[in-house]
């Protein structure tokens, strides 16, 4: 029941408003389920809990009460999200927590109405409603990535191959993107890319709250597939596959969508893909919008697995309480969490170093490029590797 | 997360945020103890123990994972071993606190060596002048904490009875049989299925089958003869076993969202174990006075001299008129737990000034000498444990 008094004193409304006071502040959502360290990428980061689920549920609060106002501080920390959806599987009440990451989203998207967000997401939001990518790069270059891996074109193969802005412009990207090609194209799989007609997915930008933006792009995307007749596409990318799955279909979609992990793992399974002895010790790093998001946890595990002689071994925090490399929800492009020692990527890769493993398998391009980031800055190039699961399977071919 | 606003700065101020301050210092595996930083948090060392030393606890109370181990020995918190072994603030080993002043000072055996194995004893225990005091005395830096053996099985049984005028004798039986972890008593309207009966939570811990079955058999045991005389039974728990079985049990905060508003709060007098049911009938009275949804729960200590008794109820954060009555109904449960002699837990501030007056004149004016003498500027946490 709302008292009058509250409800008169609001000054910003949000669609699951009704929900924010419900927040008992336990701070559950920053931890893992077993509590070993934080795995809230933002409190892990800056250590306030002004940073955690529940500190921004209680700012929310104060702020559509009227009692904090909209500026840059307050856009600062919602926006320093990562959006990896470990608050919603640690919250324990179970009656409210599927919308603590709707909640977010919405007050982010108010921040987008009231035109005050931080300089790095307006700008991101300018480079991809005039470029259709965040790198302000020319849209002609677009499919340049597949030059020399036999890859073309899409004509009406069974899959499209969507790479996505960071698999299409980004050098570790685009490098996992053509490991990704070679490996579909060798095992036989009917496939092409749209190349320089392909556009942004969008998913980073609604997580930023710029529906406008991302509807555009949607529809856009959505309407280019169907003419192109795309019935099944496989993205490189858990962020697409993130918005193709779940933000699409209510826009109109009706194709079908795969992570190339799960492509993969299932060729290695009907033994599409020979596959020869490499030694070394892996470790699996779960992107946040394949695993937490959509739940896919055991795709590229088993594709690993395939390999002979490889030895998979698993991080303290991993599958669902896998500790995310800080690049969600836009952070890949506007770096909102800060950059020191406990940056989300530095944490995540001395936590993958501790396994013994020699190379973090990684299944995005963004966990990919972040992780080979902190690599670099934790000064570990000589006793850690990041590798796409692609680029793993693809040395071991025989 | 004391859930009396005992950070709240009542008179402005500083809040110091200590949860950046979270180091396991050292764990002495052998003697059992552990020394912790004043932010480091429950959940932290019990994962860190679990990873490291599997044979060894410390007194995790239900409280969320969040909260920290100086802050839960400076209000005298309990924990999951507390029936065996007392409050936690028995537990602590030696102090490192910042005074008022500036000053870092060390308490028990650190003061005047390496080992951190005793906060007092044999000197005079002047851990006293910090434990208890909310914060008021001094800033809590670095705690040494017992450490229990983690035995490889744990198991509960759930006995009800609706005769709670018999549960101080089953609580005396039970405890008799000196071989029990944790014991709850608890009862609350909602769900349906936990109406009208008041419930045991009986914890048992064993290396082995034998061990385990060897306790379940004596503890069914002493309550036979409540089953016998058809005034209780052992309960089904195959749909909430793993749920009590959990630690902290993190179910314990769905009281919160069940009026949809985030909040419940307990005042959690510490009382003899005989006066249970006048507790009961007070908390009842209490809820429908004050048309407010009650949970009572009750945590046995040091083996059943005493218990808290907490008279929780749950509120809705947009509904200030039933806010309003969750205040006054807590304030008159403190008043009643005064008259019968019990001692208010984690006191906020109203319910000190009430605890303080009922005091005995001098022992008030020891409790305000060494405030005084510890901050003599009314810096620390002001407005708590303050004697007019
Ligand atoms: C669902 C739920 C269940 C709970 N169950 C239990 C339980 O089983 N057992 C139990 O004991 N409690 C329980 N509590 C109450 C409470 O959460 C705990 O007592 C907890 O230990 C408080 O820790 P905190 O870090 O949140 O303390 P805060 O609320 O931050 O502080 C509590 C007091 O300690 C003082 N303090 C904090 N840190 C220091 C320091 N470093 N030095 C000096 N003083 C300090 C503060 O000034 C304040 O007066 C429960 C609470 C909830 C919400």
């Amino acid at each position: 029941m709302e008292s009058e008094a509250s409800c008169s004193q609001n000054t910003h409304a949000i669609k699951h408003g009704d929900i924010v006071h419900r927040c008992f502040r336990c701070g559950c959502c920053k931890f893992p389920s077993d509590y070993n360290d934080f795995n809230c990428p933002s409190y892990r980061a800056f250590g306030w809990d002004t940073y955690a689920p529940g500190g921004r549920m209680w700012l929310i609060r104060g702020w559509m009460e009227g009692e904090i106002e909209t500026n840059q501080r307050f856009a600062e920390i919602m926006y320093a999200c990562a959006v990896c959806d470990n608050c919603k599987n640690q919250c324990v009440f179970p009656r409210f927590r599927d919308a603590l990451p709707d909640i977010f989203e919405e007050v982010k998207a108010e921040l987008v109405e009231e035109g005050v967000v931080p300089p790095p997401v307006r700008d991101y939001f300018k480079a991809v409603a005039t470029n259709g990518n965040p790198y302000k790069l020319p849209q002609a270059t677009r499919g340049d990535w597949a030059k020399g891996t036999g890859i073309e074109k899409f004509s009406g193969p069974e899959y499209l191959f969507y790479v996505g802005s960071v698999g299409a412009f980004d050098e570790v990207g685009m490098k996992m993107a053509r490991s990704v090609a070679r490996l579909l194209l060798k095992a036989g799989v009917s496939v092409g890319i749209l190349a320089d007609e392909e556009t942004c997915d969008g998913n980073d930008g609604k997580a930023m709250g710029q529906t406008g933006l991302f509807q555009q792009l949607a529809l856009d995307n959505i309407g280019k597939f169907r003419q192109k007749g795309v019935k099944k596409v496989i993205t490189l990318d858990p962020h697409a596959y993130n918005t193709f799955k779940n933000d699409y279909p209510a826009l109109g979609a009706d194709f079908q969508v795969f992570h190339h992990t799960e492509i993969l793992a299932e060729l290695l399974r009907g033994k599409k893909l020979a596959l020869c002895e490499r030694s070394g010790k892996v470790t699996y790093h779960d992107p946040c919008y394949l695993g937490r998001h959509n739940g896919i946890y055991a795709p590229p595990r088993e594709a690993l697995k395939a390999v002979p002689g490889l030895l998979l071994t698993e991080m303290r925090q991993s599958g669902v309480n896998a500790f995310c490399c800080g690049g969600g929800g836009g952070n890949f492009f506007t770096d909102m969490l800060a950059a020191g020692e406990d940056s989300p990527g530095r944490v995540r890769v001395r936590q993958a170093l501790e396994t013994g493993a020699a190379v973090i398998a990684v299944a995005c391009p963004n966990c990919a490029k972040m992780l080979a980031d902190a690599v670099k800055t934790e000064g570990l190039e000589e006793r850690l590797a990041v590798q796409g699961v692609a680029e793993i399977i693809e040395q071991a071919l025989s | 997360m004391s859930l009396t606003g005992l950070v709240i700065p009542l008179k402005g101020g500083i809040v110091m945020d200590m949860k950046r301050m979270n180091k396991i210092v050292e764990v002495n595996p052998m003697a059992r103890w552990a020394v912790v930083e004043g932010g480091t948090s429950q959940g932290m060392l019990k994962a860190y123990l679990q990873k490291n030393h599997p044979g060894l606890r410390h007194s995790l109370p239900d409280a969320p994972a969040a909260t920290t181990i100086a802050a839960n020995v400076s209000l005298h918190g309990q924990g999951r071993l507390t029936q065996q072994y007392g409050f936690n603030s028995d537990m602590v080993t030696g102090l490192e606190v910042v005074l008022p002043t500036g000053e870092i000072c060390r308490i028990g055996s650190p003061s005047i060596g390496p080992h951190w194995f005793s906060r007092g004893p044999a000197l005079p225990d002047l851990s006293g002048l910090f434990l208890g005091w909310l914060g008021t005395t001094g800033i809590i830096t670095r705690v040494g904490l017992m450490l229990y053996p983690n035995k490889k099985i744990r198991d509960v049984e759930l006995f009800v009875t609706d005769r709670v005028e018999l549960i101080p004798e089953m609580l005396f039986r039970l405890t008799h049989l000196e071989m029990l972890e944790d014991i709850n008593v608890w009862f609350q309207p909602k769900p349906l299925m936990f109406q009208d009966n008041f419930h045991i939570t009986i914890y048992f811990t064993g290396d082995d089958d034998e061990e385990i079955e060897f306790k379940r058999k004596k503890l069914w045991g002493v309550m036979q003869p409540y089953i016998d005389s058809r005034d209780g039974g052992f309960m089904s728990i195959q749909y909430i076993r793993e749920g009590l079985l959990e630690m902290p049990q993190r179910s314990i905060a769905d009281f919160a969202d069940v009026p949809k508003g985030g909040g419940f709060e307990y005042s959690g007098p510490i009382v003899p174990i005989d006066h249970f049911p006048r507790y009961a009938a007070k908390l009842v009275e209490l809820a429908a006075k004050y048309r407010l949804l009650y949970a009572g729960a009750a945590r046995l200590i040091s083996g059943g001299h005493s218990m808290m008794f907490a008279v929780s109820f749950a509120f809705n954060r947009d509904d200030r008129d039933l806010m309003a009555r969750v205040k006054e109904a807590l304030e008159e449960a403190t008043e009643f737990a005064l008259e019968q002699g019990g001692i208010p837990w984690k006191p906020n501030f109203i319910e000190q000034k009430m605890i303080l007056k009922k005091m005995d004149p001098s022992t008030r004016r020891i409790f305000a000498m060494i405030k005084k003498n510890l901050d003599p500027r009314g810096i620390m946490n002001p407005g708590n444990w303050e004697v007019e």
